[in-house]
């Protein structure tokens, strides 16, 4: 299981990166391993508001769905369209090409609330 | 076929423990692909002078609908007799979907079925034109509250899903009825899914209980849940696993101390007939699965029925219509004014009367030992299944099952054989898998359900195959997951049919 | 017991291999108080002889003798017995759910084939594979509206089948939506001035194709209120010949269409069981309640079908799904799919114009009993008559032992022209001898 060091976690199983003034965020290469083949995604629109810990979207593959949770509150201002006509690309490049959306955060001191690599990859281990 | 030939030899050609081997099947197009052109498949008379007054505008009709195929009625049979070919059913082979209740379809009750006195009868037929059909939905009636041990029984419902439904909606309205609908259900980790669904669609928010370590749901974990906010709690008896839920009588006193009532999804049923009744353990509500417990066929899924049974508080507010007998005559009760408390109706007529008729030939065909018979039959059957494989596969709970039990693949791991390899290579056999990854709270879950119609020797070909894919698991695991070889489709790609679906025939179509 | 195949020695051998010593200890985990220490109350067991000589006194109690006069959302059509004995294959009848997608590829091909059906004749993107019937398929689509929408109100013709209504009204019960009511004009057709009035906020307006009274409704300009509005438009029909004589429902501008098509292939036994139908417009898709069958390819390539778009349903999404319907009607889609291969292009058309043609030859010879028309809007197979006291008809036909139609009193007592009226269907079951006779004895 793959999970870089420099980015913020959550117990949902999202990644969260910090870009200039923009959080972008993803699922993790744990959730997308749980999920199986992902076969379709629902993101929000540009300029929706998002509220941390509420559901922003959602993720299916053939035997499950899953919403996905902001891990941080502020407004949508980049949303990974290409994501939704090839949801594949969450299964093969989780982290890069998978990203989701970009927030523009609201309260900056979110960030750091989330779980860092070893919070995450700990909360992984007692799952399995 | 000769017998004795050995199960899991070697090939896609060698025979599997259930007799399957490779055959002529037949590759068959759409019917609208099959190319055929003014052709027709059937007589009708001719049309005649028609008198003037066809006020349907030009811009409201068409002449023809486009794209309709043109097979006359031998390409007809040839297609869907090809295609049939392709199906296992009962009367294939075995077929133990646990949860499903796969028991033979009697053939006389098809005769029955279709006498033109219950197939040619309409349903506003007034009723002095249809005593017999109510007669007989009288007798269902009675017997199906018989059997359950409750006070009255609608028959509307569609499958046991719509009975879920109608069976929350008397609980909320008797609720209502006494100052309070309530918000919460509680519902076990066991539950199929139908139950939650049901619950919400009633508005009631689900409450999950955690079931013990012995598969069962503990009166503790109820009491900590059960407050004066719960409407009900949903319980399946037998539950999902196959294991009775022993501790029912106290945990439908707790439900009951503050209020509440106890809901019974009924399709397990086939373990308690006439051996024991849920109006006798605590349940005020019950739904049957008539495809189930009484053998009515529902090829391709469905049709269903659900007949809901209750104690009396509850019957005021079934939906309409009941059948009541006046004097010598039967009637349909259709007008709320006569049952003011009805929740109404859930169906445009009275439910799936021709499903009525072939429960009600099988429950006159069986009497009191009959039905007795079948559940103690049915739990012989999965039990010896469970003691035959029992050293083979993991059991994840070793609590007592009844009329099915649940096996995991855990045994398996080693190999990297799943759940889903062992069902694909119980194809080959020629046995329809049992049901797999349910219940949830078993990971790997394979539930097998036998039913009594299955013969021993039937079971002994069953163990026999999942022991030698047992064994290839280890010997051979690339060939248990290159399964199933021998139907005339290998594993489908559910991935790609979910990512860019095809769901109708269009011209050209094609899968990408 | 015929049904059950264990002798006395089978039983032995295998209380012996699950160790205990007699079948009641395998119910040992039922406590003792919670048995049932009597045999059931039921009559007792039957001979098959005895079987077919008690279910066929009762069938005869019933009386078919004559095709019945009354349609209302069961009709009376001819189902060749070619339907019959392909539906009865036991590979088709006896299979269940296509789970196991290799070994149900007959099943789910059907399948595909009657979601290809239901879109032809309604004119719409996809269809699911079956709901139990047209009642519950339109309270389905009511509740969808309101999820795709976000909206709570439902608009609801005063044509459109009472008894879907009463089941709409169940159905929406613990939401908390509202259902309005627009009344029909004298021509039977819906009232667009009211229409256009209550319109506003709605989630979607339910119209019939053709309505309850039989008349072919406005559709077209329904459809065009509604989505001005930003309403879906739900036509339903409970006909479904109907639609091989009448334009698709989606090419007048519904975006869903239901009912049930228990005209295809399936007799009316009392009422049930019968398929209904779903159909949708694509954006729609992921709302769609039921199961749905689509094409993919194994791993050889080869094209097959499977059961898909599962995470909307049940058994996945639990208290999220789009509807709790496991079980459909999957024989009842395969009689009708069986039935529309039979009839194809022409035969549906000629089937279509038949029944319209009765109907036409209905009106004429009550029209020349003095009796006419309640309502002046066009119909397809089935019109309402103006008959004066329509329960003292039917229970005239009763005693010969004819189904006369149904009573509009029951539904529209309020109704000045509706209480007076008999609702009445021709198919292609009544001969022209018949509907003269039957014209005869309404009018004495």
């Amino acid at each position: 299981m793959n999970f870089p060091e420099d980015l913020k976690y959550t117990r949902e199983h999202e990644w969260a990166r910090l870009k200039g003034t923009k959080v972008v965020v993803g699922i993790t290469d744990f959730a997308q391993d749980q999920l199986g083949d992902v076969v379709y995604v629902e993101l929000p629109a540009v300029g929706d508001e998002v509220k941390k810990g509420e559901s922003f979207g959602v993720v299916e593959s053939t035997k499950a769905v899953s919403e996905l949770f902001a891990p941080v509150s502020g407004k949508v201002v980049e949303v990974n369209d290409p994501l939704v006509e090839a949801p594949e690309t969450l299964n093969d490049d989780p982290y890069e090409e998978g990203w989701m959306i970009a927030i523009e955060p609201a309260d900056p001191k979110e960030l750091s609330e989330l779980l860092d690599v070893k919070g995450y990859q700990a909360f992984v281990d007692e799952q399995e | 076929m000769e017998k004795g030939a050995a199960p899991g030899a070697a090939g896609v050609d060698a025979p599997g423990a259930g007799g399957a081997v490779r055959g002529i099947a037949y590759e068959e197009p759409l019917v609208f692909e099959h190319g055929s052109r003014g052709r027709c498949g059937v007589s009708l008379p001719e049309v005649g002078p028609v008198p003037a007054g066809d006020e349907i505008p030009a811009s409201l009709r068409r002449e023809a609908v486009d794209g309709l195929p043109e097979l006359s009625e031998l390409e007809t049979v040839r297609h869907f007799t090809r295609l049939s070919a392709w199906n296992h059913g009962i009367d294939t082979g075995f077929y133990p979907l646990g949860s499903c209740t796969m028991k033979y379809n009697p053939k006389s009750s098809e005769a029955l079925a279709r006498l033109p006195g219950f197939a040619n009868l309409h349903p506003l037929a007034a009723p002095e034109l249809s005593q017999g059909v109510l007669e007989l939905m009288h007798g269902l009636e009675r017997a199906l509250t018989e059997i359950a041990g409750m006070d009255a029984t609608t028959l509307t419902p569609a499958a046991g899903a719509q009975g879920e439904l109608c069976g929350l909606m008397v609980i909320r309205a008797w609720h209502q009825a006494h100052g309070n609908p309530r918000k919460k259900v509680l519902i076990p980790d066991t539950a199929h899914g139908t139950n939650p669904a049901s619950a919400a669609l009633n508005g009631y928010t689900c409450v999950q209980l955690a079931s013990g370590p012995d598969g069962r749901l503990h009166p503790e974990t109820v009491a900590e849940a059960m407050d004066e906010d719960v409407a009900a709690i949903m319980i399946t008896n037998p539950n999902t696993l196959g294991i009775f839920e022993s501790h029912i009588a106290e945990i439908a006193a707790i439900v009951h101390a503050k209020g509440g009532l106890v809901y019974g999804d009924g399709a397990n049923m086939n373990a308690l007939l006439g051996t024991a009744r849920p109006g006798d353990m605590g349940f005020d509500v019950i739904q049957y699965n008539l495809h189930k417990t009484f053998a009515t066929p529902h090829g391709g899924g469905g049709p269903g029925s659900g007949p809901v049974a209750v104690k009396a508080a509850l019957a005021p507010f079934l939906p309409l219509p009941v059948v009541v007998k006046e004097g010598e005559d039967y009637r349909l009760v259709t007008d709320p004014k006569e049952r003011p408390q009805t929740i109404g109706k859930l169906r445009e007529f009275w439910g799936n009367v021709g499903m009525f008729v072939r429960a009600w030939a099988i429950i006159r065909e069986y009497g009191p030992e009959g039905l007795t018979a079948t559940s103690q039959l049915a739990v012989l059957n999965a039990n010896y299944v469970r003691a035959a494989l029992q050293g083979t596969y993991n059991l994840p709970y070793e609590t007592d099952s009844l009329h099915e039990v649940v096996f995991d693949d855990k045994a398996q791991k080693a190999t990297g054989v799943t759940t889903m390899d062992v069902a694909k290579r119980l194809i080959d056999h020629g046995f329809h898998p049992p049901t797999i990854y349910f219940p949830l709270v078993v990971h790997g879950a394979l539930m097998i359900e036998p039913t009594e119609t299955e013969s021993k020797e039937e079971l002994d070909g069953f163990v026999s195959a999942m022991k030698a894919i047992a064994e290839e698991a280890v010997r051979d695991p690339e060939a248990v997951k290159a399964s199933p070889q021998k139907p005339v489709r290998a594993r489908l790609d559910e991935t790609r049919a979910a990512r860019k679906p095809v769901l109708r025939w269009v011209p050209g179509m094609k899968v990408e | 017991m015929r049904y059950h195949p264990h002798t006395p020695d089978d039983v032995r051998a295998m209380l012996d291999v699950v160790g205990v010593k007699s079948v009641p200890e395998l119910f040992r985990s039922i406590p003792a108080a919670l048995q049932l220490a009597r045999p059931l109350d039921v009559p007792p067991a039957l001979d098959e002889i005895a079987l077919f000589a008690e279910l066929q006194r009762l069938a005869a109690r019933n009386q078919v003798a004559h095709p019945p006069f009354v349609g209302a959302g069961c009709y009376p059509h001819h189902v060749p017995p070619v339907v019959d004995q392909l539906l009865l294959r036991g590979e088709f009848f006896t299979a269940y759910t296509p789970y196991q997608p290799e070994i149900s590829q007959g099943t789910l091909t059907a399948l595909f084939e009657w979601q290809t059906f239901v879109c032809l004749l309604t004119g719409m993107d996809v269809s699911n594979g079956s709901l139990y019937d047209g009642a519950s398929a339109t309270a389905e689509a009511a509740l969808m509206a309101t999820r795709v929408t976000g909206r709570k109100k439902i608009v609801v013709s005063a044509a459109l089948h009472p008894e879907y209504r009463k089941v709409l009204d169940t159905y929406l019960r613990s939401t908390h939506d509202e259902v309005v009511t627009v009344p029909f004009g004298a021509d039977g057709r819906t009232d667009l001035e009211a229409l256009a009035a209550a319109v506003k906020d709605a989630a979607a307006v339910l119209i019939g194709w053709p309505n309850f009274l039989g008349v072919v409704d406005a559709l077209p300009e329904a459809a065009a209120l509604a989505k001005a509005a930003g309403a879906l438009t739900i036509a339903v029909t409970a006909e479904a010949v109907a639609l091989g004589l009448l334009q698709a429902p989606g090419a007048l501008g519904a975006d869903v269409a239901v009912g049930s098509f228990q005209s295809f292939g399936n007799p009316m036994a009392f009422g049930g069981p019968a398929p209904g139908f779903f159909a949708i417009r694509e954006p729609y898709l992921r709302q769609m309640p039921g199961r749905v069958c689509g094409a993919t390819v194994d791993k050889h390539g080869r094209r097959g079908f499977v059961l898909t778009l599962s995470t909307r349903e049940q058994h996945i999404r639990r208290e999220k799904a789009t509807s709790n319907v496991c079980t459909n009607a999957g024989l009842c889609a395969l009689a009708a799919t069986i039935h529309l291969t039979l009839l194809g292009k022409k035969g549906l058309a000629d089937l279509a114009r038949l029944n319209h043609a009765r109907l036409l030859q209905l009106r004429e010879a009550l029209g020349r009993q003095g009796v006419r028309p309640a309502f002046g809007g066009p119909v397809f197979n089935e019109q309402a008559f103006d008959v004066g006291d329509a329960e003292a008809v039917v229970t005239r036909l009763a005693r010969k032992g004819i189904a006369a139609g149904a009573p509009l009193a029951r539904w529209y007592p309020d109704h000045p022209q509706a209480r007076r009226a008999l609702l009445c269907v021709a198919t292609e079951l009544h001969s022209p001898e018949l509907i003269d006779l039957f014209a005869k004895a309404v009018k004495p």
